[in-house]
């Protein structure tokens, strides 16, 4: 509480402002105090001071005229010009221009600034006192009082219906952010739990649609060791909402030699050692299709899962949950790839009732 | 006429007539004889598989095995086919400077012919795709920049970056960068399926898509311009955040060390 604790330490009870010997015969500890106030060369020479100031101003009229370029340069520059800049290579004319100018600007006020504070404004030495944070006993004792007074006049302790309504509608304004939170959308209901595939049934079954082609494909289209990426049939990207289908629906297709194909459940699925997996990786859905051909892993670049695609898709590495789903294939009567139904298990990351 | 009958018993005439003599009976062969031409490719062929299991006995067999069969310490190649052999040789890769799934690219010892004799001999083992000619990865329409760079990113990307400048795959092999590589083993790369990469036959990926991959790619990593300046290689944040906090903030906090540090006293100046 006590306010003095710093009175005695001020420089000036120190004797002599600008006395820098340390007073240290009694008290080894003592405040040293402030060093002496020593003058800048613009303090005590006005023609030096005239130069800073000169100096500072040509820095700020530097900085308008780069501002008068970024804008000229923003109007008269073609923005399809390339230019060549020696340690850059070929740059955009344009771009060099406006970061240019624009660095010139902010870089010519902030130098000015500086300079005027390091020459020009005062650099007298101010110390400051620190204060304790609470008021004092009287003040404190006063706010009370006034509190006490408030509470008992407006009688809120008395007045039982005011101060309980008072309470209900103070816990029922949250609820209007709640409601807010409606704008997220709607639920999504059981859209992550199928993909497009869904379509597919043993009787009308959907092509695969090869990605680069647009095309169905063969069985002996696809060979081993090579990759695919395919969609269901019916699905354009000329929908409109191409962009949310192929986030579920899109699929690599692979091709292992049966032989190589450690886990029979998958093998099974797949058609004579063709495979096809979901693209999406069941950590937080990047398309994976980093895929290795001579080990079967893919490795999905977000978070480095990396999945055994000869040993169903287990995960080898990394953080995500389970293996990626597969889509059960085969051909139709024309031989063109075909699936007959759905994933058995939502695609993508982690999902609240997942089987496995 | 007085002139040439006076050096007919020059020493040096017999020659001069005999190699005359020669010139034209093989001028006037080449003229009149392009029945044979089918044949004496044939032979060249021949020729060429023989001096290419020549080279392959010294270059290529103690892992792939005298008749490119295979060993423990190299796959069969049977069926590879000449652009494989093309490429692997082509870039340096085979011979190998050790197996493993990730054989780096290096400097290339054989000659382009060297390396036609030995693609001609592996390709006699088994048909599989062959060398492209000119025209299957030279494109000529500028259309197929835009295009080749769809296919690009849906197939090549995830692996050689968006802007073809490589990345990492699993216990430290690697994609590649695809600067400065020869248009041709790009294409070969994709028709193959070196190492690691997976392969893009031609019926998923059709020849003419394969074009215009290559077109882009060529365009990307060499002759596009790059707006900004300073890629930092293309890598994506990493590079550029990296760059950022070192350079950017290092800059800021020295200058304001300078800043804090030189005070302007009468008696420094
Ligand atoms: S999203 Fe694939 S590892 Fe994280």
């Amino acid at each position: 509480m006590s306010h003095d604790m710093s009175e005695e330490k001020l420089p000036e009870s120190h004797g002599s402002a600008g006395h820098h010997e340390v007073a240290a015969h009694g008290d080894p500890f003592a405040d040293p105090g402030l060093p002496a106030h020593q003058p800048r060369r613009t303090d005590i020479d006005e023609r030096a001071a005239q130069r800073a100031e000169r100096q500072v101003s040509l820095m700020f009229v530097v900085s308008m005229l780069a501002t008068v370029g970024f804008i000229a340069s923003y109007v008269a520059i073609d923005p399809d010009k390339i230019v060549y800049i020696f340690p850059l290579g070929h740059v955009s004319a344009l771009n060099f221009a406006l970061g240019m100018t624009l660095g010139v600007a902010l870089f010519c006020i902030g130098a000015g600034a500086v300079h005027w504070a390091r020459t020009l404004m005062s650099d007298h030495e101010i110390p400051a006192e620190r204060h304790p944070i609470e008021a004092d006993d009287e003040v404190r004792a006063d706010v009370i009082e006034q509190f006490r007074t408030g509470a008992a006049e407006s009688g809120f302790g008395r007045r039982k219906m005011i101060r309980n309504t008072l309470i209900g509608s103070m816990a029922l304004v949250p609820l209007s952010g709640v409601v807010l939170l409606r704008d997220l959308g709607p639920l999504p209901e059981d859209k992550l739990e199928h993909t497009g595939w869904r379509e597919a049934t043993d009787v009308k079954p959907l092509q695969l649609i090869n990605m680069n082609t647009n095309q169905p494909m063969k069985a002996e289209d696809v060979i081993v060791g090579s990759l695919t990426f395919a969609m269901p049939e019916g699905l354009s990207t000329h929908d409109e909402d191409f962009q949310q289908q192929i986030a579920k629906d899109a699929l690599m297709l692979v091709r292992i030699a049966p032989e190589d194909i450690k886990d029979t459940e998958s093998r099974e699925k797949g058609f004579e050692g063709i495979l096809a997996y979901s693209k999406i990786c069941t950590h937080v859905g990047c398309p994976i299709s980093l895929y290795e051909q001579q080990t079967h892993h893919a490795l999905c670049p977000c978070h480095q899962s990396t999945f055994d695609l000869a040993d169903g898709a287990r995960v080898i590495f990394g953080p995500a949950g389970h293996p990626l789903p597969q889509l059960k294939i085969t051909t139709d009567e024309k031989g063109f790839l075909v699936a007959t139904g759905d994933f058995d298990e939502p695609v993508g990351p982690s999902y609240w009732e997942r089987a496995r | 006429m007085k002139k040439l009958s006076a050096r007919r018993r020059h020493p040096l005439a017999a020659l001069v007539v005999l190699l005359l003599a020669l010139a034209a009976t093989g001028g006037l062969y080449a003229a009149f004889a392009p029945a044979d031409k089918a044949q004496a490719d044939v032979a060249a062929q021949s020729l060429a598989i023989d001096e290419g299991k020549k080279l392959f006995a010294v270059g290529c067999s103690s892992c792939h095995g005298l008749n490119g069969q295979g060993s423990s310490d190299g796959p069969s190649l049977v069926g590879v086919g000449s652009a494989a052999v093309d490429f692997q040789v082509g870039t340096g890769r085979m011979p190998a400077q050790q197996p493993g799934a990730q054989v780096p690219s290096k400097k290339n010892i054989y000659s382009q012919a060297e390396i036609d004799q030995l693609a001609a001999f592996v390709a006699s083992l088994g048909p599989g795709p062959v060398i492209p000619t000119e025209e299957q990865y030279t494109s000529t329409n500028p259309e197929d920049l835009s295009k080749g760079g769809e296919l690009f990113r849906t197939n090549c990307a995830q692996c050689h970056n968006f802007a073809g400048q490589g990345g990492a795959l699993t216990q430290g092999k690697y994609a590649p960068s695809l600067e400065g590589v020869d248009a041709k083993h790009i294409y070969e790369a994709m028709q193959t399926g070196p190492q690691n990469m997976p392969s893009f036959p031609d019926t998923t990926m059709p020849e003419e898509q394969k074009k215009q991959i290559v077109a882009f790619v060529r365009h990307t990593t060499n002759d596009e311009p790059n707006p900004g300046g300073l890629t930092l290689g293309s890598l994506g944040p990493v590079t550029e955040g990296l760059f950022g906090w070192i350079f950017g903030l290092g800059t800021l906090i020295a200058v304001a060390i300078w800043v804090a540090a030189h005070t302007t006293k009468a008696k420094k100046s």
